[in-house]
């Protein structure tokens, strides 16, 4: 897309209200409709467009494969380390009321934490398939 | 209603189209008008994740693969095949016939506004807070659910690549060194894939 500069030009501005839409919807999904699936498939929308205007050898220096492989874990892990944590806090297995004093307040520190890692593994997934997608060269 | 006449449209049309772009492009169209179903059924979340997912990533993982292929689907003459229709228009009207006795959009009565709602609903303010009590039941009273949810998807790119990663360099031997019974790419057919894993299989050996 090198020559495109309508294209370049015009689309450059929106990868930055797209990443802060998705903060807004990883952040405000327990108040509107939204959440960590939703906010994944966003920010990973804002790395594929980047990954289009900029060209794919640009945006893998940014996202490398090793660090999305990282991220994809590192989601999974957060949501698993919730539960355990809570197992050791004395209640059962992603049980939230233990996380705080007041069980309102756990049940919200471990939704929030627990879309954080939906919306890492989600991003790191979805980006990481359209490198995987875009860096095969055509069949003959 | 008319929403769905469009839904059905768009599937007919997708099924005759030949050119493969343009099925890809109205497959994403399939997926808005879905989205556009969901938010007018009031399943906002839901809606907004078709939107995204359906309409957004997939149709962009499709052109993506569209640039590996050719954009035309191949032509073969078409026969009506007898026992496939029989089949599809079997199975079609079961499914028709299994909705008959579901309850109506918006029952009062239905078993989801009589034993869901009063239990998970009306509570959940309480027992979880977050207004959105789609967020509660999905991160809080499901989140068993949800975790194995991403587990799935952990899983899914975790096959994705291993089986598309790891392109080979050029300087791979073309079928691997034959050290980790890699016969299997004798066949020649997808040699790309199979010498990526052989050739690792060999340097890790």
């Amino acid at each position: 897309m090198r020559r495109h500069y309508i294209l370049r030009v015009s689309l450059k501005p929106l990868i930055p209200i797209i990443m802060v839409f998705g903060l807004y919807v990883q952040f405000h999904g327990d108040f509107g409709p939204g959440g960590g699936f939703q906010a994944g498939v966003i920010f990973a929308a804002g790395i594929i467009l980047y990954a289009l205007i900029f060209g794919l050898r640009r945006a893998t220096a940014l996202f490398t494969q090793r660090g999305l492989e990282i991220l994809v874990a590192v989601g999974v892990l957060l949501y698993g380390m919730v539960g355990v944590a809570s197992m050791a806090l004395g209640g059962n297995f992603l049980d939230y009321d233990v996380l705080a004093k007041d069980h309102h307040d756990g049940q919200h520190y471990g939704i929030l934490l627990v879309e954080l890692g939906v919306g890492f593994t989600v991003t790191a997934v979805m980006a990481g398939l359209f490198f995987l997608f875009a860096a095969r060269r055509p069949a003959q | 209603m008319v929403l769905l006449i469009f839904l059905v449209v768009m599937a007919l049309t997708m099924a005759r189209l030949r050119d493969l772009f343009a099925a890809v492009m109205l497959s994403g169209i399939f997926s808005l008008l879905s989205a556009m179903l969901f938010t007018v059924m009031d399943a906002v979340d839901v809606a907004f994740t078709e939107a995204a997912v359906g309409a957004g990533i997939s149709t962009l993982l499709m052109v993506g693969t569209l640039a590996l292929t050719r954009r035309r689907e191949l032509t073969r003459p078409r026969v009506i095949q007898p026992l496939p229709l029989v089949v599809v228009l079997a199975v079609g009207g079961l499914l028709v016939y299994g909705t008959l006795d579901m309850p109506a959009y918006g029952d009062p009565n239905a078993p989801v506004h009589t034993h869901m709602a009063p239990r998970f609903l009306e509570p959940s303010m309480d027992e979880v807070g977050p207004p959105n009590f789609v967020t509660s039941v999905l991160a809080s009273y499901r989140g068993y659910d949800t975790f194995g949810e991403t587990t799935v998807v952990f899983t899914a790119a975790v096959g994705a690549l291993l089986l598309l990663g790891n392109p080979p360099r050029r300087d791979d031997p073309p079928y691997g060194d034959g050290v980790d019974g890699d016969s299997g790419d004798g066949d020649g057919v997808d040699e790309d894939g199979v010498d990526g894993g052989g050739g690792d299989g060999g340097t890790a050996a």
